[in-house]
């Protein structure tokens, strides 16, 4: 088969000329990007702050008092007292509060004789992310205190370590710093698989594919047109991304730009691997559409480590994981951005990403036909 | 790939016109034929269900003409087109194009080719320039070449005042007008044109041929056209008569209609032209019967005896015309035993919508409009249009593309508001009792509403109780279609899988569910094989004949010829109003002594653009 550069450069004139003039491609390209940068940069947190819990003390005295006032300086609750155990329950029930802290009669006895004060703790499990948080918060409050009492009492601490936590890489521990990164790969997901399958199968409905499979045009020239606009714009989308991330969220970017770019292009050729691959079976935009959200963006939404921690996932989950191209960009996005280029991160992800790239690319030549059956 | 190169080298042919020179492969068979189809078999899985489409097809086409690819929808056309093209491998059979084996080497073959899509592949948001520019590309044309190239192209479509429009706000024809040029861009040695008259005008469907018999006539080109509209097999040189996937006969059209010379007539008697052509058709001996105007067109079977047709009805006066290609269709699909198209006349039975008998009233008009404009913005697609239509007419609204005739419809069916004018329908106000006058319309699309995945029975099911219907209504109703339109054997079926004659069947009884006293029709026949077009036409005709009314909007002029009266709308405006009789009168000229109802079409359209230059 013989290749014409002008007939590849006047199709890639072509694409370029309708992602211009097409609102949808420059709604997926550009504006889905900026919605979701702002949802998930304003809107959502995993972090627990201000959490309203209940507080019942069944005998006030000062050394609990001492307890309720450390947990009233804490930035992560927002105690109000309820005078029994029975109305705090009501409350967690209608949801007024989160979780309910019982100091019992004995609190203050038990602190003072053994120096181990137990708390009765009840953490509404429904949003069981927030539950975890809730609970670990707490103990840590707690543990400080019967520390800093023990200390106070001039006995020895109660327990043998005493938790002392130093957060590396995320020190504020802000789950915007991890979030925004993770979501440059969704962004690139969209572009990729999503936009590229779809104009495909819009130049099938519309007929417009069956005019060009019968011109001399090779089926290499047809993928190569689709291929390089599209890539251009899923890096011009990451770029963009980038800067938002770093300039309007503050997200510290420890490592270089350069490493950036470069597992940013494997995988937006993944992505378009998979769109291409796609759109040689879905030849309406409709099927493109469904095929391409739960074929690649779901996938990277939910399964990549984006938001969810693979390694708290079921092992036949974690195993699945392997399979999309999205996890091994977001361990590399979250590396790069909080870490910097730390090479036992990125070279064993960015390989897996080459692989996928090259893997997807080859099946989408292989299955494209100029035929229409 | 030696083949592929070779047909990359020699891009230099053709250009010239008959200076082309074959290399030695291609010369073997060089003689006449371009197209060489040798028992081509091709089936597709629908469903469950199987369908052949294409059944042991053996086919040529002649170097430098035009051969036609005729047949109704469902013929294999676009098919057999494909696997031409290469686009498709046939189960069993060879393919030769230019010499060429296509399934071993489709891009040599498509290094040759210019191939236009049913719906052509214009991109839609470019202009018409840039389309053009990535169509040279595409066939590897030199910039220095173009200039040339597109000022003859767009001397040929007349697009030249359109470059910079984009491709998608072009009319109907000039979209078409520019799929041909795109093709066109490097004047390929053979040319594939699929339906491309299909929803086109009368008046660019004749500029269309205009183009493309110039192009073979000075360039050589050879042309392969698939048609459905029967009458442009007249213009082709040779014809391919296509039907059911089989090939029903291959030759010149003269020869077609010479087997049937001194077996048509036009007939007319001093009584209704609908009881009339139920009376011939029931006669033995007559194998085809067509409303023309106020008379009745009939088709004898081989041996005629005039006479015997002649004393089934007092007064009935036969003229001998010249046959059309379409009787030989007709004559080829009655197999002989079925003489006539003896069956009971639908709505004979009364069963048909009776509005008129229902509600007694006299005759009057049931649609009207006065003065009816219709701006969208600054552009006024209706403007001052006024008529009528009496109960149980059958009216029809003609006009060229972007007349205006769309959206006259959609007020009339109470969808779209007039900016100005009264709109009555069934004696309702469409300004303030749309829903109720809705109620009393039946519409059916060209391209039949129906819920493919659903079966037959719950169309009909569905189409009633959106109307309302339910418990014994509904029953009695159901009942009725099944008998009416013989539905009754396939009413399990999904009606995807019913073929277009079937549908089309369903689809009619489901506009007819509750009763309406006014049925709209949207270019109903188009694509349909004749026969079936009959069977339809014959049940419009029962239905008018009990106290229906109906409205017909088409561009398609057989379709024309079976209203009362007819409305010739452009631009917006009514140019004329008539019988078909009438309108054809009114054109005939000293050259032109018999114009069609086309002609007159045309030359409608042609005075007004003359008065306004």
């Amino acid at each position: 088969m013989s290749f014409s550069s002008r007939r590849l450069f006047g199709l890639m004139r072509k694409e370029s000329l309708q992602i211009g003039r097409d609102p949808s491609a420059l709604a997926i390209a550009f504006v889905l990007p900026a919605v979701l940068l702002f949802v998930f940069g304003f809107g959502v947190s995993l972090d627990a702050r201000h959490v309203p819990v209940a507080l019942v003390v069944q005998a006030p005295d000062a050394v609990t008092a001492s307890f309720t006032g450390r947990l009233n300086r804490s930035t992560y609750f927002e105690p109000t007292t309820y005078r029994s155990i029975q109305r705090a329950r009501r409350a967690l029930a209608a949801r007024k509060v989160q979780a309910i802290i019982w100091l019992r009669s004995d609190f203050t006895p038990r602190a003072e004789s053994s120096g181990n004060a137990p708390i009765g703790v009840f953490v509404d499990g429904v949003d069981a992310n927030t539950a975890r948080i809730i609970e670990g918060y707490l103990r840590q409050v707690w543990a400080n205190w019967l520390v800093a009492a023990a200390r106070r009492g001039g006995k020895p601490a109660p327990m043998a370590v005493a938790e002392e936590p130093r957060v590396r890489f995320n020190a504020e521990v802000r789950s915007r710093n991890y979030l925004v990164p993770g979501l440059i790969a969704v962004i690139m997901t969209l572009t990729g698989a999503l936009l590229t399958a779809l104009v495909i199968a819009r130049e099938w409905e519309r007929g417009t594919m069956e005019a060009l499979m019968v011109t001399p045009v090779t089926v290499a020239e047809i993928l190569l047109a689709k291929l390089t606009p599209y890539f251009l714009l899923g890096m011009g989308g990451m770029l963009v991304s980038v800067a938002l991330a770093v300039f309007l969220f503050a997200v510290p970017l420890h490592g270089s730009i350069l490493v950036l770019t470069g597992c940013s292009a494997l995988f937006m050729l993944a992505s378009l691997g998979m769109g291409l691959l796609i759109s040689s079976a879905a030849r309406t935009q409709f099927a493109a559409g469904q095929i391409a959200i739960i074929a690649t963006f779901l996938p990277a939404f939910i399964l990549s480590g984006f938001v969810f921690d693979i390694g708290s996932m079921p092992a036949i989950i974690q195993l699945m994981t392997h399979l999309i191209a999205a996890r091994y960009f977001v361990s590399i996005l979250q590396s790069v951005f909080l870490a910097g280029d730390i090479r036992a991160v990125i070279l064993p992800n960015a390989a897996a990403l080459a692989l996928m790239a090259a893997l997807f690319l080859a099946l989408a030549r292989a299955r494209a036909r100029k035929r229409l059956d | 790939m030696r083949g592929a190169s070779q047909g990359q080298r020699r891009k230099g042919w053709g250009r010239g016109g008959a200076s082309m020179t074959e290399s030695p492969a291609v010369a073997l068979n060089a003689a006449a034929e371009a197209i060489r189809v040798q028992n081509v078999r091709r089936s597709f899985r629908s469903g469950q269900r199987t369908v052949e489409a294409l059944a042991g097809v053996t086919a040529c086409a002649t170097r430098s003409r035009i051969t036609g690819l005729v047949g109704p929808d469902g013929a294999g056309k676009t098919t057999l087109m494909r696997l031409i093209a290469g686009l498709l491998l046939a189960d069993s059979g060879r393919i030769e194009v230019l010499g060429v084996d296509v399934a071993r080497e489709p891009l040599a073959v498509q290094a040759r080719l210019g191939y236009m899509p049913q719906r052509f592949g214009l991109y839609e948001d470019l202009t018409v320039r840039e389309n053009l520019d990535l169509y040279a590309d595409l066939q590897n044309l030199a910039p220095g070449g173009r200039a040339a190239r597109y000022a003859e192209l767009m001397r040929m479509t007349g697009l030249e005042p359109f470059l910079s429009r984009m491709a998608g706000r072009l009319s109907g024809g000039m979209k078409q007008k520019l799929g041909l040029a795109c093709t066109l861009v490097n004047p390929p040695a053979l040319l594939l044109l699929d339906e491309p008259t299909v929803g086109v005008d009368p008046v660019s469907r004749r500029e269309l041929w205009q183009i493309i018999e110039h192009l073979v006539r000075d360039q050589q080109t050879t042309v392969l056209f698939s048609t459905a509209y029967l009458d442009e097999a007249e213009r082709c040189a040779h014809v391919l008569l296509m039907h059911e996937g089989r090939l029903l006969g291959s030759g010149p059209p003269q020869d077609f209609m010479a087997e049937m010379s001194g077996r048509s007539f036009f007939a007319s008697a001093p009584i209704d032209r609908r009881a009339l052509q139920e009376i011939l058709a029931g006669t033995a001996g007559v194998i085809d019967t067509v409303i023309q105007g106020g008379r009745v067109r009939l088709v004898t079977a081989a041996s005629p005896d005039p006479r015997a047709i002649a004393a089934r009805v007092p007064g009935l006066t036969l003229t001998p015309v010249p046959p059309r290609f379409e009787d030989s269709f007709v004559a080829r699909l009655r197999t002989p035993g079925t003489s006539g198209e003896a069956r009971p006349a639908p709505g004979a039975t009364g069963t048909a919508t009776a509005g008129a008998s229902r509600t007694g009233r006299p005759r009057g008009a049931v649609i009207s409009l006065q003065h009816v404009t219709r701006r969208f913005g600054a552009f006024t697609a209706v403007d001052d249009v006024s008529f009528e239509v009496a109960r149980g007419e059958v009216f029809g609204l003609l006009g060229a593309n972007g007349a205006g005739k769309s959206t006259t419809f959609r007020m009339l069916c109470g969808l779209l508001p007039p900016s100005a004018g009264a709109l009555r329908v069934a004696g309702f106000d469409l300004r303030t009792a749309a829903a109720i006058a809705r109620r009393r319309i039946g519409y059916m699309a060209q391209r039949f509403s129906l819920y493919g995945d659903l079966t037959v029975l719950q169309n009909l099911t569905f189409f009633a109780s959106v109307y309302g219907l339910s418990g014994p209504a509904q029953a009695r109703r159901i009942e009725w279609a099944m008998t009416e339109f013989v539905l009754g054997p396939l009413l399990a079926a999904k009606a995807s899988d019913l073929p277009l004659g079937f549908k089309q069947r369903l689809a009619l009884a489901c506009a007819l569910m509750h009763e309406p006293e006014i049925l709209f029709l949207d270019e109903p026949t188009s694509g349909v094989d004749p026969l079936a077009r009959r069977e339809f036409w014959r049940r419009i005709g029962a239905l008018a004949v009990s106290g229906g009314t109906v409205l017909v909007t088409t561009h398609f002029m057989e379709e024309a010829e079976y209203c009362d009266r007819l409305l010739i709308m452009s631009e917006g405006r009514v140019l004329t109003e008539g019988t078909p009789d009438a309108i054809k009168a009114a054109a005939r000229r000293a050259e032109f002594p018999d114009p069609t109802l086309e002609d007159a079409f045309i030359a409608a359209i042609g005075t007004r653009g003359a008065a306004a230059a």
